[in-house]
């Protein structure tokens, strides 16, 4: 086979890339059928694929690489020594930590044996963890650091199924109990000794492989959901397989792409992304140095396929344009040039339009000049296909990066549907659309506007409970999705307004649809955060986050002082700046037919919306009725009129500990467009 | 969470001993006749008001200094009068009060010319930086990257420190005491200017370096919560004089201490 001539990888491991890419997936498409599961897939890619890159993880400044033949000896000797710690069938195993590749061996090596596993948000607090743990009846805990363990020994009292910790990370564990806790390095070591005993013990893993079935629970990932206790999503191995085969035929995804994994590992984007799609696909994974370390890594790597919520390619906009109001004149006056010539030309060169020839070739300058340079920067030179989802992005930004000849595309999924409900096929993009159903999904839209679909990556159920799975999911398969959509008549893609349950109306019959507001409001680079109200009110008013990046650079270029974030938060220049933002959506939703909507009254919270608070999810979607209530008298003050409102709120720090933060907030009333009165009639 | 290892430090023997040191410059006594010392593995904190007489004492301790009268006695050896670049050879490296690293340089190379005084091969050598000269370099290198792994500074590795913010540079600058090896670590006030979630990171950082490497530290502090939390001994000094020697306890009930330092607003 053409892949066992490829180097085998040393150092330099980036250089291996096939040329087979065709007979590769022939032999995918086939092989996939009889593997329908993670370990049976990675035996079968450890074949197929042996010397070629499976994971690389940047340690000590170098990129380490696993191919995958290693990491099939890798998660075999975890596996084995698991067992023999313990683990049996079914048994749920919990991955705490951040994108590192013996996280992912975990899972692999847990559902080799028939074990569960349970990824976690690894910033979640003890608490959070402890319900979740408690609810999934998790036996074994496999976590990054001592940061993770120490969270775990502070509530493993309560938690008396949970009888091991394993640990990837040995610095600062040393002197701890080692009753309970192990170090994956020994726990393979266990593993290796029993696989080099002999005695059929190969043979006997690889039967605990074989008897894996497709219709078997996978996984279970917990959403955070923005309303209520978290939900155990149990999807079976079919459901993922089948799903990522089908992503990567929809967009030919083959072995030689190229990831970072870098999303929380216990979001189904991830779980799909990092671990279904190369699992079947047969590319590689690499996994960061740190955290922080993200995009530089993204530009050593040079990705090809992306993944990311709407945030991701929004925060790396305004730091690029809070970057270029700090650079030379020329430049900024180059970058200025070309983005329009980019706005104007750049999609169209993209779709492959017809363009005349001098745009061409202004477009080719500022490729040398400026798009080039800048996406190397942001490290998306090799980028093939970037999707977004999770949210609605601002039309703005998807242009943007599109306009630089970034294939971006939107997508629609959720955890119960294995991410895949819809995306846009290559040459169909539209900002406003999420795109058509992806291969095997079939879409409807209830009499309520509510989207449902049905589709082979659809969930077996949530873990424990019956009554909130036959309340999402009809006894014919059909899944409610809560979000309010409609079939856009010309392209014939799916548009997603709102959440069904957030579409609302004023009490002069309205329309309101908070989140297109607020997605419009959260477009301009000063605002981070945007929370709409009007759903049976008179009118609609806003609570706004101001992004400390962009108006705290605008602060320090207008000689503004402040010394808190609140205090920058509250400056009368600040709200100055915003409500010209503010006016701004007015008169767009005016334009658009949805003058009744518009925002009448805002304010500036003093403090960001943190997830740590509960105000927003892990995933970064505000929740919108609890911050109501949070914030009552605020909301209060917003419709009774006043000037101003005092606000005390608990804030939770990173460690914890809690404490109040009080605040005077300031009220500012908004101009807005006068609403024709046929539109009140329609 | 300390490492158990504190808990035999009470029988652990003396890193350093300081009897009866004096300094003075000209007519101000910035210490009378203090003694005390520091025992391998502990955590050893100086307290005291400002203007009591800590940084001069550390700078007795590494050399900077030369105290008119008093003994001062390092792994079980007198010490006499020596500078700071052998008090460095001799196993002591220190942190400032203010930041002084190389603004101009990277935090890597910051590291690196921790690193200096373990370099065996000479100029010439480095400067040609071929065979031994390059596998010195790399060997180098690599412990210097386990360094910044274990502070966790990889996403700043090649920023040029100046461009950091505080905290960082903090961190920076004990990576390069670090780059050192040393068997006793000073450090000048570790989280001066530093907000609640930076301390936390360096307080973790501190007791990793003792639990991990083994280091014995001794730092001057302000922040009480660190002091008590963090130390294993405290001394405290007010006006050059030794006034509280014992376990953050007894400091903290220590009557005198209360007095001095803790009771009082300044």
């Amino acid at each position: 086979m053409r892949d066992n001539n490829l180097p085998a990888n040393g150092g330099k491991g980036l250089a291996a890339r096939g040329t087979g890419r065709g007979e590769g997936r022939i032999a995918v498409a086939t092989e996939a059928v009889c593997a329908d599961t993670f370990p049976k897939l990675l035996m079968r890619n450890a074949r197929l694929f042996a010397g070629r890159p499976a994971y690389r993880h940047k340690d000590l400044g170098i990129w380490q690489v696993w191919t995958w033949a290693q990491v099939l000896d890798e998660v075999r000797a975890f596996s084995v020594g698991l067992q023999e710690l313990g683990l049996a069938r079914n048994d749920k195993v919990a991955i705490i930590g951040s994108n590192r590749p013996r996280l992912y061996w975990a899972m692999c090596a847990a559902q080799a044996l028939g074990g569960v596993p349970v990824p976690i948000y690894a910033d979640s607090v003890a608490e959070e963890m402890a319900y979740i743990l408690d609810h999934a009846e998790v036996t074994i805990a496999v976590v990054e650091d001592q940061e993770q363990v120490d969270k775990l020994l502070s509530i493993v009292e309560r938690l008396p199924r949970l009888v091991l910790i394993v640990y990837d990370e040995p610095r600062g564990l040393r002197d701890y109990d080692h009753q309970r806790l192990k170090w994956i390095d020994d726990v393979q070591k266990v593993g290796r000794d029993r696989l080099s005993a002999g005695a059929g013990r190969l043979q006997r893993w690889e039967a605990a492989v074989a008897a894996g079935r497709g219709e078997d629970l996978a996984v279970m990932l917990y959403t955070s959901g923005t309303t209520g206790r978290p939900k155990g999503v149990m999807l079976t191995f079919d459901n993922l397989i089948v799903s990522a085969i089908n992503g990567n035929r929809f967009d030919s995804l083959g072995p030689d792409e190229e990831v970072v994994a870098y999303l929380p590992l216990a979001w189904v984007g991830d779980h799909v992304f990092s671990y279904a799609q190369p699992f079947t696909a047969g590319f590689c994974v690499n996994c960061p140095e740190s955290p922080e370390t993200v995009s530089e890594d993204r530009r050593e790597i040079g990705t090809t396929y992306a993944f990311a919520p709407p945030r991701i390619y929004e925060n790396l906009i305004t730091l690029t344009m809070v970057r270029m109001e700090d650079a030379g004149r020329f430049k900024r006056h180059m970058f200025h040039y070309f983005l329009a010539v980019a706005r104007r030309w750049g999609e169209k060169i993209l779709n492959r339009e017809k363009v005349p020839l001098h745009a061409r070739l202004l477009y080719w300058f500022g490729e040398r000049l400026m798009y080039g340079p800048l996406k190397n920067r942001l490290g998306v030179s090799r980028i093939r296909l970037a999707y977004t989802a999770g949210e609605a992005i601002g039309p703005e930004i998807f242009r943007f990066w599109r306009a630089l000849g970034v294939n971006l595309k939107q997508l629609y999924g959720q955890t119960e549907a294995s991410v895949y409900i819809t995306a846009q096929p290559d040459g169909e993009i539209y900002a406003d659309t999420v795109g058509r159903p992806n291969i095997g999904v079939d879409i409807k839209i209830d009499d309520n506007g509510e989207v449902l679909f049905k589709s082979p990556g659809v969930f077996a159920g949530y873990y424990k409970d019956p009554e909130k799975t036959a309340e999402t999911k009809t006894p014919d398969g059909w899944v409610h999705t809560g979000d309010a959509g409609l079939i856009d008549t010309k392209s014939g893609h799916l548009k997603i307004i709102d959440r069904a349950k957030d579409v609302g109306r004023l009490n002069d019959g309205s329309l309101l649809a908070p989140k297109y507001i607020e997605n419009k409001l959260k477009f301009y680079p000063n605002i981070r955060e945007a929370v709409v109200y009007g759903d049976k009110r008179d009118f609609v008013c806003a609570m706004l986050n101001i992004d400390l990046t962009a108006v705290g650079n605008w602060a320090e270029r207008n000689n503004i002082v402040y010394g808190s974030y609140q205090e920058l938060a509250g400056h009368p220049q600040v709200y100055d700046m915003l409500a010209e933002h503010v006016e701004e959506v007015n008169r767009s939703l005016a334009d658009e037919g949805m003058a009744g909507a518009q925002i009448r009254r805002f304010l500036v919270l003093h403090k960001e919306l943190d997830a740590d608070d509960g105000e927003i999810t892990r995933t970064q979607k505000v929740r919108r009725a609890f911050v109501a209530q949070r914030y009552a008298p605020l909301i209060a003050a917003l419709y009774g009129g006043a000037r101003e409102a005092d606000i005390s709120t608990e804030v939770t720090f990173e460690d914890g500990r809690k404490g109040m933060l009080s605040a005077r907030v300031k009220i500012r009333d908004v101009q807005t467009m006068p609403v024709p009165t046929m539109e009140k009639a329609a | 969470m300390r490492a158990p290892s504190g808990r035999d430090i009470a029988a652990g023997e003396a890193l350093l001993a300081v009897e009866n040191v004096s300094l003075a410059f000209g007519g101000v006594k910035a210490i009378s006749d203090v003694s005390f010392d520091i025992r391998r593995g502990e955590i050893r904190a100086i307290i005291g008001p400002n203007g009591a007489g800590k940084t001069s004492l550390l700078n007795v301790i590494n050399g900077f200094y030369q105290p008119q009268r008093g003994r001062i006695t390092f792994k079980g050896r007198p010490r006499s009068a020596m500078r700071p670049y052998e008090a460095a050879l001799g196993g002591i490296a220190r942190t400032f009060q203010n930041v002084a690293l190389f603004k101009g340089m990277t935090a890597l190379d910051n590291i690196m010319a921790g690193r200096a005084l373990k370099m065996r091969r000479g100029f010439f050598w480095q400067l040609l930086w071929i065979g031994p000269a390059l596998a010195e370099e790399i060997e180098q290198r690599r412990r210097v990257e386990e360094i910044i792994d274990f502070l966790k500074i990889q996403h700043v590795r090649k920023i040029q420190v100046g461009k950091l913010p505080y905290g960082l540079q903090k961190r920076v600058e004990l990576g390069r005491a670090l780059a050192m090896e040393p068997d006793l670590l000073l450090l000048d006030e570790p989280m001066a200017g530093m907000n609640l979630e930076e301390k936390e990171d360096m307080s973790r950082f501190i007791l990793d370096v003792n639990a991990y490497y083994g280091t014995t530290i001794a730092l001057i502090e302000h922040d009480m919560g660190v002091v008590m939390d963090l130390s294993d001994r405290v001394l405290v000094l007010d006006h050059g004089v030794k006034i509280a020697d014992g376990v953050p306890a007894e400091v903290q009930s220590n009557q005198a201490v209360i007095d001095a330092y803790l009771g009082l607003s300044h």
